[in-house]
């Protein structure tokens, strides 16, 4: 490798933030002052090079302490990392958190997506504007994962420690406050005020939210902590999968894959080591369901996770967490520090001699580092573009290796499996889509929050529950990529089957009501920009394809019937190729919810 | 034609091609076997010396029980299999992807696309005047190489042959995403400022005419570049022992170009800087 640094160097802070992840360098080699050992001696780059995976955390560092990373702070983290600072300029340009431009330290992230855009977030933003001076940055945001407190804002103070502070239901005043002076904006609400049902009798997901101190290792065992684990030693790791297939238990992302085969396929494999990633990238407009758990039971999550890789050979697991959600951060490293400290994380998890610890990984803002292949180039220091497949994570993933992905939802679920056994967890919900499921509701009802519900209530009684209210208008199933439903489809049943029956589909458990003071237009335009915006830029039917859809969106967001007939044939056109041919998810769903509100709302007729 | 080392003999993958039988060796993409058996699939960021990053999704096939379409270049043939290139859906997807390329990009120095557009009926206007476009200028920061982005259509593949595929400079990259990602050195800085050796391996693969050396790239500018005249003579580099394939370009007595043929099994059309464009000596007629 050709190394090359430029002649910019760090300040003292962007040292120091880089030193305290790192350590302080040893050689000249990698940035310390020669000396005379330095001239005499090269060491090869290997050693060094085998730290790539903590470009994104040094990434973080610089940008939580000087709020944007310079040239010199760049080739100094390349320097100490052996990575080309062409590579890393990719890397850091890639998220929307980061800056290579220099920027003020307070950086205020004000949500213009679905639900807040409903709630007033144009407005909000406005005022904001107004009141804050040249010392904010004010940026407009996707979805902050704080639907249920629609319109949200979220402000990061870069410095010796970071500071955030979220304001949420937003105000003007609110929102000033949190940037201005986040050390003393009011604290947030717990995590229970999400969840309408909380302490309810038949809750089994959300049983342990708002019930649980968040902070107490000893409270989550008082409440049935660890007796799935213990129970997954004594079933031995082809038994939990065996559980866990008999289960019934599909993916909760939205692809609704089995998790006993994905278990079963990574453990098989003859390539060691093997990972589990736990996928707690939750970007998907709309959904807050895993922010909710992660804040108000961590300990269920570190315990699934031990459970998944105890039962798929993994010694190490990734957690990987979206950038935007400090509070849920501040708790999982607290819980996953109490873990270590008794012997529940570590080289002997409960005395079974079995090694497993967990590290988590901030996301920087990216959409698509929910992909699960974009996530693992994302932990491994890479652009967070998607592979193409095959070949699959269960043969090679993260670090080229055999992993296991599950997100958040998923891998809870997993607690209840041990403790009542697959039969019983089988008998929930409905034939083939079985178990609990959580749905994030939000928009125009009542008492917007996280719902849990046996698979197979239908969108009525969801909505019900909610407090819909007068004149809906439409109903977006399934987040930005899901669809939308009309008002009178409320019989759709709340499973994959039934929704796909229906022409729809679960997608990631959001629900989004609109009624109709919404512009439908308005909305379908904001769905264009989230995807032209979020898209990594690999494939040329997303990356082109997403711009194009706007563009004809925003001619015809005033025009109906025959006056927009030929954009609507172009974005069916532009559509369906992709659909077809881009290489993930994010380009092929990137008009599923605008077909949606063509085909079934007429929203230009 | 990359030459093909001969190494332990590779199994036959039986599958079917538009109803044919096809017979590969293990391996080998779909787009080995369409070429194999005479079929012609579009192909834009395909490289013969490089893995592919199929990113520009033209090759696209339709396999019979995969939800989306394949790319052809670097899907593998699996026994069994069942493809069809000429679909109505597959040439759906080629026709919009070139549409979407030509509408936002500089294709005048891509060579075959205009035939492709002209055969799949792509129509670039119809996304309307306003339609976004690249709408860079050139950057001339150095006498050897202009970068002109307009044309490019982030094909990775000067990526690849900087990085761990040939050159292992790694002196570009992506940077930025989406519909703003560009090729860049670090700190988007200009060539002279980066860890560029020019060994020029990146205009080697570039399939759009976005990297060109700027002989051809002034010759254009002035009217004078005219493929017809010129002639192409591969020898030997004199330089050093190596003794690497150059190809020289030659118009009107001048070389005016260097390239290397991708066939040879040493260098795969590589270069280093003096091979490439250390050649003004030769027509030094004094
Ligand atoms: S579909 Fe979009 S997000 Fe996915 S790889 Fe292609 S450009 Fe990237
Ligand atoms: S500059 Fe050329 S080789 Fe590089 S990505 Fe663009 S089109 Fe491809
Ligand atoms: S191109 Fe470079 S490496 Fe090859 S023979 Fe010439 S001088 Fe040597
Ligand atoms: S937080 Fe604003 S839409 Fe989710
Ligand atoms: S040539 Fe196959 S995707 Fe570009």
């Amino acid at each position: 490798m050709d190394l090359h640094f430029g002649d910019s160097k760090p300040t003292d802070d962007e040292r120091a933030a880089v030193d305290a992840l790192l350590g302080p360098p040893e050689s000249s080699w990698e940035g310390a002052d020669r000396s005379d050992a330095d001239l005499r001696w090269a060491r090869g780059g290997r050693e060094a090079r085998d730290r790539r995976d903590l470009l994104l955390p040094g990434l973080h560092a610089i940008n939580d302490r000087v709020g944007w990373i310079s040239e010199g702070a760049l080739d100094y983290l390349c320097r100490r990392l052996t990575v080309p600072p062409a590579e890393a300029y990719g890397v850091a340009t890639f998220y929307a958190m980061f800056s290579v431009k220099p920027r003020p330290a307070t950086v205020l992230h004000v949500c213009t997506d679905l639900a807040c855009a409903a709630a007033g977030a144009p407005e909000l933003c406005a005022g904001i504007e107004a009141r804050l001076g040249p010392g904010v940055h004010v940026e407009r945001s996707p979805c902050l994962g704080l639907c249920e407190r629609a319109p949200a804002a979220l402000a990061i103070r870069a410095g010796d420690p970071v500071r955030t502070a979220v304001s949420a239901p937003a105000t003007v005043e609110g929102a000033v406050l949190a940037a201005t002076a986040p050390d003393s904006a009011p604290e947030e609400p717990p995590a229970a005020m999400a969840v309408p049902q909380a302490g309810g009798d038949d809750l089994i997901l959300l049983r342990r939210v708002g019930v649980v101190d968040p902070l107490s290792l000893d409270d989550y065992r008082a409440h049935g902590g660890y007796t799935a684990l213990r129970r997954a030693f004594e079933l031995g790791p082809a038994g939990v999968i065996r559980e866990v297939t008999d289960s019934g238990l599909v993916g909760r992302g939205g692809a609704a894959f089995p998790t006993g085969r994905k278990w079963q396929a990574t453990a098989s494999q003859p390539d060691h080591p093997h990972y589990v990633v736990c996928n707690a990238d939750e970007s998907e407009p709309g959904t807050f369901k895993d922010r909710v758990l992660m804040e108000g039971d961590p300990y269920a999550l570190i315990e699934s996770m031990t459970i998944a890789a105890y039962a798929t050979g993994a010694h190490q697991g990734y957690l990987y967490l979206r950038g935007e959600y400090p509070r849920a951060l501040h708790r999982l490293e607290h819980a996953i520090a109490q873990a270590r400290a008794r012997g529940l994380l570590g080289d002997d998890v409960l005395g079974q001699g079995y090694a497993f610890d967990i590290e988590i990984r901030r996301g920087a803002g990216a959409y698509i580092c929910g992909e699960e292949t974009a996530l693992f180039n994302s932990i491994e220091g890479y652009r967070g573009e998607p592979r193409s497949k095959p070949p699959f994570p269960v043969e090679k993933g993260l670090f080229g290796k055999p992993t296991v992905e599950n997100n958040v939802e998923t891998l809870v679920n997993v607690l209840p499996i041990l403790t009542m056994g697959a039969p019983a967890y089988a008998a929930i919900g409905t034939e083939r889509s079985t178990g609990p499921k959580l749905f994030c509701v939000s928009g125009s009802v009542e008492r917007p929050g996280i719902y849990e519900l046996p698979f197979g209530a239908t969108l009525g009684e969801l909505l019900e529950l909610a407090g819909v209210r007068e004149r809906l208008r439409a109903v977006l199933l399934g987040g930005a990529a899901g669809g939308f439903v009309r008002p009178d489809e409320r019989d759709i049943p709340l499973t994959f089957e039934g929704t796909r029956e229906a022409g729809t589909t679960l997608g990631s458990g959001v629900v989004m009501a609109f009624d109709d003071t919404v512009p439908l237009p308005r909305l379908l335009l904001r769905i264009a920009e989230f995807f032209r915006d979020e898209s990594c830029g690999q494939c040329v039917p997303c990356r082109v394809g997403t711009v194009r859809q706007e563009e004809a969106l925003h001619r015809i967001v005033a025009r109906t019937g025959a006056a927009a007939a030929d954009d609507i044939a172009l974005l069916r056109d532009v559509g369906r190729a992709m659909r077809d041919a881009s290489i993930c998810g994010l380009g092929q769903t990137a008009w599923n919810a605008v077909e949606s509100a063509i085909d079934r709302l007429g929203a230009y007729e | 034609m990359t030459a093909i080392p001969l190494g332990v003999p590779r199994r036959l993958v039986e599958f079917t091609i538009d109803g044919q039988e096809a017979r590969v060796p293990e391996g080998s993409t779909i787009l080995d076997a369409c070429r194999a058996a005479g079929k012609d699939v579009p192909t834009l960021c395909h490289g013969d010396t490089l893995t592919p990053k199929n990113a520009c999704r033209v090759c696209v096939v339709e396999v019979e029980g995969s939800r989306t379409l394949v790319p052809a270049c670097s899907r593998r043939a699996e026994p069994g299999m069942t493809v069809h290139t000429e679909t109505e859906r597959a040439r759906h997807s080629r026709k919009l992807v070139l549409e979407l390329l030509a509408s936002s990009v500089d294709l005048s120095t891509t060579p075959q696309v205009a035939g492709w557009i002209k055969e799949y009926e792509a129509k670039p206007d119809r996304f309307g005047p306003e339609a976004a476009r690249l709408n860079e200028e050139p950057r001339i920061d150095n006498d050897l190489y202009v970068r002109d982005y307009d044309k490019c259509i982030l094909c990775y593949k000067c990526v690849d042959a900087c990085g761990d595929q040939w050159q292992n400079t790694f002196a570009i990259s992506v940077a930025g995403r989406g519909f703003d990602a560009r090729i860049a050195v670090e700190h988007d800085a200009p060539l002279t400022d980066s860890a560029c050796v020019y060994c020029g391996n990146c205009i080697e693969v570039c399939p759009t005419g976005a990297l060109s050396f700027k002989s051809e790239f002034d010759m254009r500018e002035a009217g004078t570049w005219d493929e017809s005249k010129q002639t192409e003579t591969t020898t030997v580099c004199a330089y050093c022992g190596v003794g690497c394939n150059l190809t020289l370009h030659v118009q009107d007595n001048e070389i005016v170009k260097v390239t290397s043929p991708h066939d040879n099994p040493v260098t795969h059309g590589n270069l280093c800087i003096k091979g490439r464009f250390g050649y003004q000596h030769v027509q030094n007629r004094g």
